[in-house]
């Protein structure tokens, strides 16, 4: 069964003979539960490929299907709707809101929802536990290292228990500590039932997916399946 | 977690744009406020000043007409010679529900007299009235008594006579108590007499040919003056002088009219300083906007987030605008050194008109820097950085 379906995408930046085709004639199909990585060099279209399965970047030519939605033919609240009941994203370089605390960076996406503020509140300290942050809910992002910074970022994209993490070169800011314990954490989300794809250029961190997609030039050169024998365990 | 903590919260986090906005406002909002304090406290001055300015009702007796004109002004139909007003008639001004608008009621006794030889009009005059419904005599020498005269300018140059020498009107020997410096109106022709020497030379006891009245009157109905008079006086004709009360009106006017102008410039500032420091803020917020997108924030809740921000700012400036704006202004009139000291008045109207101004004017300023924020790409704000 497929969960995300990309049909003939295709994204390019302005027209004409100077149009740029960061990416095109894209098919795959992910199922439920995978963890995928893509990778390629830098200007392969990893990024732009990662926006569109991000439902912020409408591509060009093509279709995107996640769990039978059209995600395209949403209209924007609908669309704003589905990132934040569909999507976790983990950006490279953090993105936290510097003057809110950990615990309220991790509630962001349930600012807009009806629940009541403790259980706003309860669903954040879930997440945080589930990062090992549990006890520095009260910090703002400026007084905790890149690390925990990363940690609160995957917290921040779980919270919902959205059904796809999306991350965009997750171990970029990191150490190579920090960097397993955040291959091993999205391991883990992985192996409660979410389907995780990952940007990286790291061919340590592609070793924890399932699979690994390879992009050169803005095309699928290689979408390979990694043996369960090789794969990386969390430990 | 909810929308608006992230606004205060982001307003705590840019005090310096937050107070930059906030003084823009303030300023704005005081200045209005400043000026309509100001405009008014003074416009009620004036109006009470020209209050004081001569009489703006006129009661003549209802007759058959003969054109005449009085100071300049077109009154219709006068006769002095037919019939007359009796005085004791005049008690009655003070029933009216309006008596306490009238300053001063001037009966005048009209009469051509035979004058050293030259038919002259006299008029008798109550000269403790006439000190408020005449303001503008300037009389070199004093009121008259009894059996004394005060001549007009004009009249005192045809007669040859200064203040002291005497004269014989109708055969009755009086002395010059006066002389009136030109005023430019009809009263330089004439002679002033008191009320009860002129009752006497026209044989006219108890009897008034006219009645001048000076109505307190900024914003009272002057129409609703002259008809309670007429209901008390049937047997009088009671007129308002319009040029005097639409003179009134239009000075009032043109004041509120330069005080609207300021106001509308002033504010337009106060707007663009919040649109343009909003949308620096938008600008600098590209990464949080984008944040919030990728999230799942719909347009409208960014647009909820950047008005909250500019309504809990514009609330507080219309507060202390407001009062800033009333200090100014009572420190302005006090200033004057008119005896305006303490005059302006807390006004809850203003104060609540000075907050609905200032939230909306900037909302309104922040409308298209809050749409612009909405509209802005999540992936394009995200990776621009």
């Amino acid at each position: 069964m497929s969960y995300i379906v990309a049909d003939q995408l295709g994204k390019s930046f302005g027209n004409g003979a100077a149009a740029v085709h960061a990416v095109s004639d894209l098919n795959f199909r992910i199922a439920p539960g995978e963890f995928v990585a893509i990778m390629g060099e830098s200007g392969a279209g990893k990024s732009t490929l990662l926006g569109i399965l991000g439902a912020m970047s409408a591509p060009t030519t093509g279709r995107l299907h996640v769990d039978g939605i059209d995600v395209y033919a949403l209209n924007p609240d609908r669309l704003a709707d589905f990132r934040r009941e569909y999507l976790g994203f983990v950006f490279q370089s953090f993105h936290l809101v510097p003057y809110l605390s950990v615990i309220e960076n991790v509630m962001l996406p349930l600012a807009v929802s009806r629940q009541g503020n403790p259980e706003k509140r309860r669903r954040a300290q879930d997440a945080l536990a589930q990062v090992g942050l549990d006890g520095k809910a009260d910090r703002l992002p400026g007084e905790i290292s890149g690390g925990e910074k990363e940690r609160v970022a995957v917290a921040r994209a779980i919270v919902n228990a959205p059904p796809v993490l999306l991350a965009d070169e997750p171990t970029g800011n990191l150490d190579s500590g920090n960097s397993r314990e955040i291959m091993r954490m999205f391991q883990r989300l992985n192996a409660s039932g979410m389907t995780v794809i990952m940007v990286t250029h790291s061919a340590e961190c592609s070793g924890y997916a399932g699979r690994v997609m390879q992009l050169s030039d803005g095309r699928l050169k290689t979408d390979r399946r990694i043996a369960a024998a090789t794969l990386r365990r969390a430990s | 977690m909810t929308l608006k903590l992230i606004s205060i919260r982001n307003l705590m986090r840019r005090k310096g744009k937050a107070a930059f906005i906030l003084a823009g406002l303030v300023v704005g909002v005081a200045t209005v406020v400043g000026i309509f304090t100001f405009v008014e406290a003074t416009a009620h001055d004036i109006a009470h000043k020209l209050e004081q300015y001569g009489a703006n009702i006129l009661i003549v007796p209802k007759t058959e007409n003969l054109s005449l004109s009085y100071g300049g002004l077109s009154l219709g139909g006068v006769s002095f010679d037919l019939e007359e007003i009796r005085e004791s008639e005049l008690a009655r001004l003070a029933t009216i529900p309006n008596h306490r608008n009238i300053a001063a009621v001037g009966p005048i006794v009209l009469g051509v007299a035979s004058v050293e030889s030259r038919r002259m009009l006299l008029a008798g005059v109550d000269f403790k009235a006439a000190g408020i419904l005449k303001p503008w005599w300037r009389v070199d020498g004093r009121f008259p008594q009894d059996d004394e005269v005060l001549l007009g300018a004009e009249a005192a140059r045809a007669l040859g006579l200064e203040t002291g020498q005497g004269l014989s009107v109708n055969g009755r020997n009086l002395v010059v108590s006066g002389r009136i410096e030109v005023t430019g109106s009809q009263d330089d022709q004439l002679a002033f007499l008191t009320l009860a020497t002129a009752q006497q030379l026209f044989a006219k006891s108890g009897k008034i040919s006219m009645v001048e009245v000076a109505a307190l009157c900024k914003d009272c109905p002057i129409e609703d003056m002259v008809r309670q008079i007429a209901a008390v006086l049937p047997g009088a004709k009671v007129m308002a002088i319009q040029q005097v009360v639409k003179s009134r009106m239009e000075a009032l006017a043109q004041f509120q009219k330069f005080s609207y102008g300021i106001s509308a410039v002033i504010l337009f500032i106060g707007g663009l300083v919040v649109l343009v420091t909003m949308m620096g803020s938008v600008r600098e917020r590209t990464e949080e906007i984008g944040i919030f997108r990728a999230v799942g924030f719909r347009r409208s809740h960014i647009m909820q987030v950047v008005f909250l921000e500019a309504g809990i700012i514009s609330a507080l400036a219309g507060v202390f605008g407001y009062g800033l704006g009333w200090a100014s202004a009572a420190a302005a009139l006090a200033l004057s050194g008119d005896g305006h000291a303490g005059t302006a008045p807390f006004a809850p109207e203003l104060a609540l008109a000075a907050v609905v101004l200032a939230v909306v004017l900037g909302l309104a300023a922040t409308a298209y820097p809050a749409q612009l924020a909405s509209r802005l790409d999540p992936n394009e704000a995200l990776r621009a950085l």
